[in-house]
């Protein structure tokens, strides 16, 4: 994992301490709001419905044993006793006080944490396959790639005041984890046919007002050339991105309106300006300097054995484990979706223990899913009795990773200031109609992604079922969308109709299940089987006696 | 339609209503606008707590009986629907 060098400690102490001073002249009078405002987003601090939210970031999904304990015991000190984790693989607090904020990041940067690149039109915090350095799939470990940019982008003086927020995703396997196709940028690492490994860079992806999948821009990116490379991207969406309109200013916008070839022909120009002067280069040093923060933990030589298949252990095992590129290893996802709890939420006694899991038996590491679980992703087969024994005390045993009731859900209007509708409780009614483990396992894999409004948090246009909630004079409607995805066959979830009311989403999802259970081929997923259809027969059947009733 | 005034207060981020020229931090007590001009006085006068750095972003929001009109300040008063442990409504 990443150790801060002193030069990165001493940036987080001294960024920790200007806030202070920040914070201090602010409860002072000496800033008013307007003029607080800017420093409190890049430090973070959003204020929402009920209190401030500090978000923290964590690079490329990454945490360490000592990590999550600090989770803990600023969720127990300054919080009201736990987290959430996002679809950012970022942790928010809830109900942090202005006046405590300098001494939570001051105690959060101890154990190397901070709220830097979590809010603002700035590069955010990367994202990564939450596999990395486990898959059996994957070329090469995505993460250091992931350092390298946190390195590179953070408080870049260019880039600081970009037209909007630019999110970047990592990833190195064919099967997409990371959403990357939905990222503003992503570095997608990929071999040529002579077998060499560079960077595809896909451009002008996301999700909001104006789902977009992103294009290529870079086919194949030289190693030492990344930097540069991205530099360039950055720097003609920094001088041609609007900045008139704060719905269009994001890439995906320029990006479309530019079109393909004049996208790569823009990018390639500033490109070929930065090689010739020389600057950007990462030499082969110093790329092996950062993936030495990254080796594997010394892996035993182990052999497969034969995994666990009856009673809740074996649910678990048949919902939650990955293949481990190594024998006698696997992946585990804790899901952090329990059948009627809140996705993503995570308790202070939880956070501990799963610490303590990361000592004994995890080689001191988890990872945060963009889909709202934590992945120990390096687990010997033969812990696995024990590691589920923890996990079920720990309420953290749910077997559903990839099912219907792991549903990816935004906070909603129980918490954010921008939602029109609550989200959490529809996702709980959902998990709650599909709590069956074998009707879960019929189904397969179907993801259920949620939003409480349009900014699309909840990644709702990705779902294979999207659910978006608006508000009509007043009133939660929840407006149901099909055949989106995330993944390497990203696509954008095609809506329905009209919305339902509160009480008619939950009925009008079963019915869509049950319908694509009646009428899939053998072994075909939802999404194939919407996609194959069409959206018709869903919507007949999702609106049932409401279409009846209308004719 | 009726409406009250509300604010987040600076330190914490606790959700306030207008009470009598001051801040408490229970809708029920807070004052009840039936006209438009005593709810625009009341908002005047708290710009002066945004101006003291007391609160920040004070508004105005429309009632209906007892309660609220809309959802999102239903769950403001009260806290997260999904949690009544947490919020206003754990003190109860």
């Amino acid at each position: 994992m990443y150790r801060y060098d002193e030069f990165d400690a001493q940036f987080v102490r001294e960024r920790t301490e200007q806030f202070r001073f920040q914070v201090e002249r602010r409860l002072r009078g000496e800033l008013n709001e307007d003029q607080f405002k800017p420093f409190r987003l890049m430090n973070g601090l959003y204020l929402q419905l009920h209190a401030y939210m500090l978000r923290i970031a964590v690079p490329y999904g990454t945490l360490s044993a000592a990590q999550m304990r600090m989770f803990a015991h600023i969720a127990r000190k300054y919080d009201k006793g736990y987290g959430h984790f996002t679809t950012r693989q970022n942790l928010q607090f809830n109900w942090p006080k202005l006046k405590d904020v300098p001494d939570i990041l001051a105690e959060l940067a101890t154990a190397q944490l901070h709220a830097i690149q979590t809010s603002g039109n700035c590069i955010r915090n990367v994202t990564s396959d939450h596999f990395a350095g486990a898959a059996a799939d994957e070329i090469e470990d995505p993460r250091p790639v992931g350092e390298l940019i946190r390195q590179w982008s953070s408080l870049h003086p260019e880039f600081s005041f970009l037209p909007r927020k630019f999110k970047i995703a990592v990833g190195a396997s064919k099967h997409d984890r990371a959403a990357l196709r939905f990222h503003d940028m992503a570095v997608e690492i990929v071999q040529n046919e002579a077998g060499k490994t560079g960077y595809k860079i896909w451009v002008g992806g996301g999700l909001g007002r104006t789902p977009a999948t992103g294009y290529v821009v870079g086919d194949f990116v030289e190693k030492p050339d990344l930097l540069a490379f991205l530099e360039a991207v950055l720097r003609v969406y920094n001088e041609n991105g609007r900045r008139d309109n704060i719905y269009k200013a994001r890439i995906k916008i320029l990006a479309y309106a530019l079109g393909e070839a004049e996208m790569r022909e823009r990018v390639m120009r500033e490109f070929l300006e930065i090689k010739k002067s020389g600057s950007l280069q990462v030499p082969e040093t110093e790329r092996a300097r950062i993936e030495a923060y990254f080796k594997p933990p010394a892996f035993e030589t182990l052999d497969d054995i034969a995994l666990p298949s009856e009673g809740a252990l074996g649910q678990w095992v048949a919902s939650n484990l990955h293949k481990h590129r190594m024998p006698g290893y696997a992946i585990a996802t804790v899901s952090l979706k329990p059948i009627g709890g809140v996705p993503g939420d995570c308790s202070h006694e939880q956070l501990d223990g799963l610490a303590q899991l990361m000592d004994d038996f995890g080689y001191d590491e988890i990872r945060v899913s963009h889909e709202q679980n934590l992945v120990l992703p390096h687990v010997k087969q033969k812990d696995l009795v024990a590691i589920y024994a923890r996990l079920a005390a720990l309420g953290l045993g749910t077997a559903n990773a990839g099912l219907i009731t792991d549903i990816i859900c935004c906070p909603g209007l129980d918490y954010c200031d921008l939602a029109n509708a609550r989200s959490i409780p529809i996702a709980q009614k959902i998990a709650e109609r599909f709590a069956d483990f074998e009707r879960q396992h019929d189904i397969g894999e179907l993801k259920i992604k949620m939003s409480g409004c349009i900014n699309a948090c909840g990644h709702h246009h990705a779902g294979h079922i999207g659910i978006l909630g608006v508000d009509k004079k007043g009133v939660e409607f929840y407006q149901l969308q099909l055949g989106g995805s995330g993944a390497e066959d990203a696509s954008i979830g095609q809506i329905l109709g009209p919305g339902f009311g509160e009480h008619e989403i939950v009925d009008a999802v079963e019915r869509i299940v049950d319908l694509y259970v009646k009428l899939r081929k053998p072994g075909e997923r939802f999404l194939d089987t919407t996609r194959r259809l069409g959206i018709e027969p869903f919507k007949n059947v999702a609106y049932g006696e409401q279409l009846h009733a209308a004719h | 339609m009726a409406q009250k005034l509300t604010a987040n207060r600076l330190i914490d981020g606790i959700v306030l209503y207008w009470k009598g020229g001051d801040w408490t931090e229970s809708l029920a007590e807070a004052d009840f606008f039936e006209s438009e001009e005593e709810a625009q006085a009341a908002l005047a006068a708290a710009k002066d707590f945004v101006a003291r750095n007391v609160v920040v972003s004070p508004y105005l929001f429309e009632m209906k009986g007892d309660r609220p009109l809309k959802e999102r300040e239903i769950i403001r008063a009260l806290g997260p629907s999904v949690r009544p442990d947490l919020g206003k409504q754990a003190a109860r």
